[in-house]
């Protein structure tokens, strides 16, 4: 097995995490926090904002899912090192 | 100690039939949670009452909740038909996502693998989110026949490649959704147990219960939003 494919797998699949962290991250907050604003206008549909907001908090964790999957690939299931 | 957290990826318990490499472990459990799901049905639908009580209320109440997702995605008049496939897709995950979280399957040892749930083959998210695309296919076809594909077209022939592309994208990201999440979660919990066997790990496998549900709301929810649209009335 080659170290350099190695250890360029290894940082490849550290960062392919990270990197696809940033973004949902920034989305994630900016949905939770509109979500807080429209409960403390209208307390009485909190029931359907949180179904929603649930749901599209996981839309966009599935984002860095995507990241996780090359990660994963890259370090249990690497194709180069064969 | 160290034996029960051990993190195993990639190891699969193959059985050799006819040439072809299947991966046992998987077939156990979705085997058990068919049955669970089946013995569960049985029960509850034995000695109906016209006021329910007991498992028949409660059977009733998982059925109004898996209807009212293929209503609100599909719409009113269209759904009956296709509240089977969707309350079959979500409970198979919810029921394989909770059996792989709930039963200790680290006590049964196999030669080689690991019981776990069974979402957490790509070839089982694979093979679902496959079923959802042959079904909007089907949907749409059978109620417009030809003319389904006059949707590629719209809104204007410039987006043929991207509609084109979608088909693909949408089984891909379904797929990839389901199995890294579940797949996240038991990575989480097992290095988590690896690291602090005790305790430590019982928040994160409690929001990998909610996250688990949630996965199966997602991915029936979107099963019936892509049927809906296929569906849906071009003017």
């Amino acid at each position: 097995m080659n170290p350099i494919v190695s250890a360029a797998s290894v940082v490849a699949s550290g960062l392919s995490v990270g990197l696809a962290a940033i973004g949902p991250g920034i989305g994630q907050g900016t949905a939770a926090a509109q979500a807080v604003e429209g409960i403390a206008r209208q307390p009485e549909a909190e029931g359907r904002i949180r179904g929603t907001l649930l749901l599209s908090l996981a839309f966009m964790e599935s984002l860095t899912i995507y990241g996780l999957v090359v990660s994963l690939a890259l370090l249990f299931a690497n194709p180069f090192t064969s | 100690m160290m034996s029960m957290a051990a993190v195993e990826v990639g190891k699969h318990l193959y059985w050799e039939i006819a040439g072809l490499k299947l991966h046992g472990q998987v077939f156990i459990v979705s085997w058990l949670v068919i049955a669970a799901l089946l013995a569960f049905a049985t029960i509850g639908t034995q000695n109906l009452k016209q006021a329910p009580q007991g498992l028949q209320n409660f059977m009733e109440y998982v059925y109004e909740f898996l209807q009212d997702i293929a209503k609100n995605q599909i719409g009113e008049e269209e759904y009956r038909a296709w509240v089977p496939y969707v309350s079959t897709v979500f409970l198979f995950i919810f029921a394989s996502n909770w059996a792989g979280a709930l039963i200790p399957w680290k006590l049964i040892e196999l030669p080689e693998g690991e019981l776990a749930a069974p979402t957490n083959d790509i070839n089982v998210t694979v093979a679902l989110a496959l079923l959802t695309s042959i079904s909007y296919f089907y949907a749409g076809i059978s109620k417009k026949g030809i003319g389904y594909f006059a949707r590629y077209v719209q809104p204007t022939p410039i987006l043929l490649p991207i509609n084109i592309l979608e088909d693909f994208t949408k089984p891909l990201s379904l797929s990839f959704r389901l199995f890294g999440n579940i797949l996240a979660d038991e990575l989480v919990v097992s290095v988590f147990a690896l690291l602090v066997p005790i305790l430590i790990p019982l928040p994160v496998m409690t929001l990998g219960l909610f996250a688990s549900s949630v996965q199966a709301l997602i991915f029936s929810t979107l099963s019936a939003a892509y049927i809906g649209e296929a569906l849906e009335d071009h003017h």
